[in-house]
């Protein structure tokens, strides 16, 4: 039987909107995902810390608010300065294309957009963490 | 006709033509129900109205007349059209300035001001947590100085309304604003301020709150109590279902939700003593309007109704109150695509055609851009532009409540009236809505609701051009707004040097009041005006408040 990964769900900042999260926590559960959600309004040394601590295999952060290059910036720098960037990061929310190019160069695996399917980002996730364990 | 006969010719369509056809293509399952989940029968006649016991005089009436279902206005829109709006808001003072200006210019009645988030959640643009976040979704406000340069060359007479989309912060802003008019003495009274100032459903869906539940609501019923007393012309709540549908209710969870909200308000609101013949006339309710042509039309009309007859009897006023609602309706954010994006200019003029015809006073169209960002002025103007052309082109508003009467829309009317009834019986059951937010039976339900949608989306059973139908596989990109990199910057700057040159021992003292007031049960908006003109900061402010009145957090799920 494949192992049960482990995903931290995150709203960093101070944005609010959290349908895209909370949606996307109940897909991963029902995929067989172990979901932790921390809340809104997270700083991005709190949600790193407790990723490590949590022992996950993943971060998933939603913005909506634009802050997404600071935030994501910050949460990446954290987890390289802790030597934890084992752990994948990816995205969503509402980000112009443009930027999520950017993110990606400069180390977050996927960003999911408005109108993405569950089974698309299951699939997603699940392809990068299999990558990451046959190294 | 006999109501007899008439079942009997429907029974005959119905094994006859029906059948026959049925055999040769059987029916959609997606026209089974509404996005709510209300069933659709195949055709409605007079026979459905007789069923739910419709009454024209009582469940109808007139425009201007209990129980408001065909509107608020006694002449529908054929003396005004509703006000066009456009949310708007994004950078430093300075650059919310020239947008509203541009906006003025091109026929825009009213200026709708939105927050930056920081703002919203009552911390200074320089607050280590505003970080990224500075004039990106809306204007940062963090002193009366920033109020000022918002309006500079705008005098507050000139408009006919202005709206401030404020809620966990709303006194402080009211204070600020009031603390302008002073500045820029001209008579406040004749431009109607709109203040949202609905906090409860930032603890259901949208997240921007400050305090704990209970206080939250105190600061609410100052705006609104302190309104009635010294402006009863303006409107100094909105009940908003607008955020709890995007945040993925239905439509009659967001009627529900809303209006058991607006009771939790106008209870405290009554108890406190204030005259609720003078506070009910003056409310207003914010929802959006979805892509669901008659279900969105029909709630509105259901939301109007099902108020009135829920406020008349609970704070006994006497019929010369006018109890109707006044409609904001918002396009639904939601609903636009990251897919194929100009198809969005469409689902925007339905959406407004629909918010029209439920009997709005004023409309907020979505732009085409905003599942990648804040939009671009061009994107605005289009929008702006949409509900111009529904307004002079299409007749819409030349007779009152044009769908009144159909079999459908009254059924569905009555239908959503009756389950939102259920829902609020349920959650008054549940001790009113902050004991509802306490034992999180909003979120559940929503949750519920949105994941549902999710699924039917995913599975192909609800159909969305451009998502999961009609998909283009290369589209063409599209040109995003892109906030200028300099304001936070720039607009921390500002701050500092308004800490440096302000008198700060009238801000200590009077940030000192406000805490002194906060601990007893007196209005506060006198006390806020005085720090306001002080320039205390938004941070300072709240902060004190906090200090008073305790934060709230949400808990990990």
């Amino acid at each position: 039987m494949p192992k049960r990964h482990r995903i931290m769900l995150a709203k960093a900042g101070l944005d609010g909107h959290d349908r895209g999260v909370r949606v996307v926590a109940m897909g991963l559960r029902d995929a067989n995902f172990e979901v932790i959600y921390t809340g809104r309004r997270q700083t991005p040394e709190h949600i790193v810390n407790a990723a490590i601590q949590e022992d996950v295999d993943a971060i998933g952060l939603s913005i909506l608010s634009g802050a997404h290059m600071t935030l994501f910036a910050k949460i990446l720098e954290l987890l390289k300065a802790k030597e934890a960037d084992d752990i994948v990061v990816f995205g969503g929310g509402i980000i112009p294309p443009d930027d999520a190019q950017e993110l990606k160069q400069m180390g977050v695996k996927h960003i999911f957009g408005p109108g993405t399917a569950m089974d698309t980002i299951v699939g997603a996730i699940n392809q990068t963490l299999e990558q990451r364990e046959a190294k | 006709m006999d109501k007899d006969k008439l079942a009997g010719l429907y029974q005959q369509w119905n094994q006859g033509p029906v059948e026959q056809a049925l055999k040769k293509t059987p029916e959609r399952a997606n026209c089974a129900h509404t996005p709510a989940g209300i069933p659709n029968e195949r055709i409605y006649t007079p026979l459905n109205l007789d069923e739910a016991g419709f009454d024209y005089a009582k469940d109808l009436g007139f425009p201007g007349q209990f129980p408001y279902t065909r509107g608020r206005d006694p002449l529908g829109y054929r003396s005004n059209y509703w006000l066009f709006m456009q949310y708007a808001g994004c950078g430093d003072a300075e650059e919310a300035n020239k947008r509203y200006r541009y906006l003025l210019s091109q026929g825009q009645a009213g200026i709708s001001v939105a927050f930056d988030l920081p703002t919203q959640v009552g911390l200074d643009s320089d607050d280590p947590m505003a970080d990224g976040e500075v004039g990106k979704i809306g204007v940062a406000v963090s002193s009366l100085q920033d109020l000022e340069t918002v309006f500079e060359g705008i005098p507050l007479n000139k408009l006919r309304q202005i709206s401030l989309v404020a809620n966990a912060m709303s006194s402080i802003i009211l204070a600020m604003f009031l603390a302008l008019a002073e500045k820029q003495g001209v008579p406040v009274d004749e431009c109607t301020l709109r203040i949202q100032n609905d906090v409860l459903k930032e603890f259901i869906s949208r997240g921007a709150y400050i305090f704990p539940p209970e206080p939250s609501i105190r600061l609410t019923t100052d705006v609104v109590t302190y309104c009635a007393q010294n402006h009863p012309a303006w409107l100094p709540i909105t009940l908003c279902g607008y955020h709890i549908r995007e945040a993925g209710a239905n439509a009659v969870q967001e009627v529900a939700y809303c209006l058991a909200n607006g009771l939790a308000y106008m209870d405290e609101v009554a108890r406190r003593g204030a005259p609720m013949e003078r506070v009910l006339p003056q409310l207003s309710a914010f929802c959006a309007v979805n892509m669901n042509f008659f279900e969105e039309i029909a709630k509105f009309r259901a939301l109007r109704r099902l108020w009135a007859r829920l406020v008349r009897e609970r704070y006994g006023v006497g019929p010369e109150v006018n109890l109707g609602l006044s409609l904001v309706n918002f396009t639904a954010g939601s609903s636009l695509t990251a897919q194929q994006p100009m198809n969005n200019i469409v689902r925007v003029a339905v959406e407004c055609l629909a918010g029209v015809l439920g009997g709005c006073q004023s409309l907020f169209p979505c732009s085409m851009d905003e599942a990648f960002a804040t939009p671009t002025e061009a994107a605005v103007k289009v929008a702006l532009r949409t509900q111009q052309i529904i307004a002079n082109e299409t007749g819409i508003g030349d007779t009152a409540d044009p769908m009144g009467g159909s079999y459908y829309l009254e059924s569905l009317t009555s239908e959503i009236e009756k389950r939102a009834l259920k829902m609020i019986e349920e959650i008054e059951a549940l001790g009113g809505s902050v004991k509802a937010i306490d034992q999180g039976y909003f979120r559940r339900n929503i949750d519920e609701a949105s994941y549902q949608w999710q699924k039917e989306v995913d599975t192909g059973a609800r159909s969305i051009v451009g998502v999961n139908a009609y998909q283009e596989a290369d589209e063409a990109p599209m040109e995003i707004f892109r906030p200028p990199a300099e304001t936070q910057e720039r607009q921390i700057a500002r701050l500092r040097k308004l800490r440096e040159e302000r008198d700060n021992d009238r801000v200590q003292k009077a940030l000192e009041q406000v805490k002194a007031v906060a601990a007893t049960e007196e209005n506060l908006i006198p006390a806020l005006t005085e720090a306001a003109r002080a320039y205390a900061t938004m941070g300072e402010i709240c902060g004190v408040l906090r200090s008073v009145f305790g934060e709230h957090n949400e808990g990990d799920i």
